[in-house]
């Protein structure tokens, strides 16, 4: 993987069930392949269900450091941040932030842009994560109308554009490269690059940025 | 080939409520259902409908019954303790002859209980979600595409017989994405002259009612719903039936339990133990001979359920008590694993 792609610390932010998560543990695999200091932070104040936390177990094998709530995965359905953001990024290595769907769930990121502006423009970026198969964004002008309501209430600006269009089990390389012009819309009207497109792991159509991607986020019975 | 998109249970839920017809949605919101209000909030105006956030679930639930009595196709959802709270407004519901539709997405309990998945819903669902002698009709969907197709029908069945219809998911199937395609949806026309919905003084004005003045009536009117559940037991069955023909052990689960339970069948067929599934679809009516034909040759029965058991009495009772029933379950909101189940099958092939 081309490192330069990666900074210091990077927001990952887009529609829920676009597969942000998933991105985001492929993202810190590869990092922690590379020999690199990775940690995770499970930014998720929206939804209690199929978020980062869930892959405490697969971080402790990899080295890969997780900031969850304490609340995660209980009983508990509270928005809580019980851990220190600042500090994680003043750290080494990289930082990556999963952050909850929609702008609901970016309204937990604006806390911190004070934080991310002292540690320079170069250091960071914010991905936004798109899936051309989500139901309510098939219209790519949707598609831009979240990012930017997700840039207002999290008080930072996307800078680069991640395709993850997929659909679950079923994805193929077909439902990749079908969904290609959808990101193209999406990156015109939107002026931001396309930085990755993730595809199936093991496959590849050939093009700029291929990201291969396993599929972490699973149900029990598969 | 239908365009594929990638939804949520809940999402597609909501979003098949809507293209089935649903004109009136009352709510109030609880984990792990929001999704639905959410989406209907978003879009069912633009839809030409009504979302309402109503104070309370006993609210909500009695605004489904008077949108229900002028014969628009209306829907509330909510989660356990919610379900228990609408108990009342549900049975006046079904007492006045007035089809809805009710979601459970279940989470678990007794109580408060906790927001994680559960099935401990059943016995409400099946046998006492009210006050007074009825039933409503209960859909149990074990994935997103089910989430889609049992909802349009429940509507379709709920104008049908006019009875209120459950489609009984949990957090499980409410929260977890899957590709789903929308059906065609062929409007069916149902006879609505009953509905309160203004007579123009052009005929007798129609009244919708749950108290009786006369024992007798209000015993007529109990007999006469309860021939029209027997027409409904006897033909609205459903169930899927896998790997059953040679099966010495039949599986029984409902909803997202069957899907984990497949797993468990397939790894069990892996090692030589002849396993089968048998899913009810319907919970109410449960579909008795669809489960005498799936355990012919069955020796044992094992029914893997997210509560403690709640199931076993209508095995039992479809099966007369011919088959022993064992019994797999986890509860509280833990979700069964494959393996789990896979060895209490191996437990029970071994005798075999």
């Amino acid at each position: 993987m081309d490192l330069s792609e990666i900074k210091k610390i990077n927001i990952i932010t887009g529609h829920y069930g676009c597969g942000k998560t998933n991105f985001a543990v492929n993202l810190a695999l590869r990092l922690s392949d590379e020999a690199k200091k990775v940690s995770v932070v499970d930014l998720d104040i929206v939804n209690p269900y199929f978020r980062s936390a869930d892959f405490k177990e697969l971080f402790n094998r990899n080295n890969i450091q997780l900031a969850a709530s304490v609340y995660a995965n209980t009983n508990l359905d509270i928005p809580a941040i019980t851990f220190d953001i600042e500090r994680l990024s003043r750290e080494d290595g990289y930082l990556i932030i999963d952050v909850g769907g929609d702008e609901a769930g970016a309204v937990a990121l604006g806390r911190y842009k004070e934080i991310f502006k002292t540690l320079g423009d170069g250091n960071i970026q914010m991905l936004y994560v798109i899936n051309s198969y989500r139901y309510l964004l098939k219209d790519p002008k949707d598609c831009v109308s979240l990012m930017r309501e997700i840039e207002s209430v999290s008080r930072l600006k996307c800078t680069a554009l991640v395709n993850n269009s997929n659909l679950g089990t079923e994805t193929t390389l077909k439902t990749v490269s079908d969904s290609l012009d959808y990101a193209d819309k999406v990156s015109k009207l939107t002026g931001l690059s396309i930085k990755f497109t993730c595809v199936p792991e093991g496959k590849t159509l050939g093009i700029n940025g291929e990201f291969p991607v396993k599929r972490y986020v699973k149900a029990l019975w598969e | 080939m239908s365009e594929r998109s990638l939804m949520k249970g809940n999402e597609a839920l909501a979003e098949a409520a809507m293209r089935a017809g649903c004109k009136c949605f009352f709510g109030y919101p609880i984990t792990p259902q929001t999704e639905i209000s959410a989406y209907l909030a978003k879009k069912m105006s633009a839809n030409g409908g009504l979302f309402l956030q109503a104070e309370s679930e006993i609210a909500a639930i009695n605004m489904v019954l008077g949108a229900a009595s002028t014969g628009t196709r209306c829907m509330t959802s909510s989660s356990s303790p919610g379900i228990s709270l609408k108990s009342e407004g549900i049975s006046y519901i079904a007492a006045s002859d007035l089809p809805c539709v009710i979601i459970n997405v279940q989470r678990g309990g007794p109580g408060l209980g906790g927001i994680q998945p559960s099935q401990a819903d059943y016995w409400q669902a099946t046998k006492g979600l009210g006050h007074g002698d009825f039933h409503i009709l209960v859909y149990a969907p074990a994935s997103v595409q089910e989430m889609v197709d049992m909802a349009v029908n429940a509507f379709d069945k709920a104008d049908q017989y006019r009875m209120p219809a459950m489609i009984l998911a949990d957090g499980l199937l409410g929260q977890m994405m899957e590709p789903v395609t929308f059906p065609e949806i062929k409007p069916m026309e149902y006879d609505k002259s009953w509905a309160a919905s203004g007579h123009k003084n052009k005929r007798e004005h129609n009244i919708i009612n749950s108290l009786f003045l006369t024992p007798e009536v209000l015993e007529n009117s109990v007999i006469e719903r309860f021939e029209r559940y027997r027409k409904i037991e006897e033909t609205e069955t459903d169930a899927e039936i896998y790997l059953c023909n040679d099966a010495d052990i039949v599986v029984c689960a409902f909803g997202a339990t069957a899907r984990v339970a497949k797993s468990a069948v397939n790894l069990a067929r892996g090692k030589g133990i002849k396993a089968g599934l048998f899913r009810p679809k319907t919970l109410w009516p449960f579909p008795v001979n669809e489960l005498k034909d799936a355990v012919k040759t069955a020796k044992k029965i094992l029914s893997v359920e997210m509560n403690m058991g709640q199931m076993i009495d209508d095995i039992k009772l479809a099966t007369e008590c011919k088959i022993p029933v064992s019994f797999f379950g986890r509860t509280g909101g833990v979700i069964p694993k494959p393996m789990e189940i896979l060895d209490k099958i191996v437990d029970l092939g071994g005798d075999i």
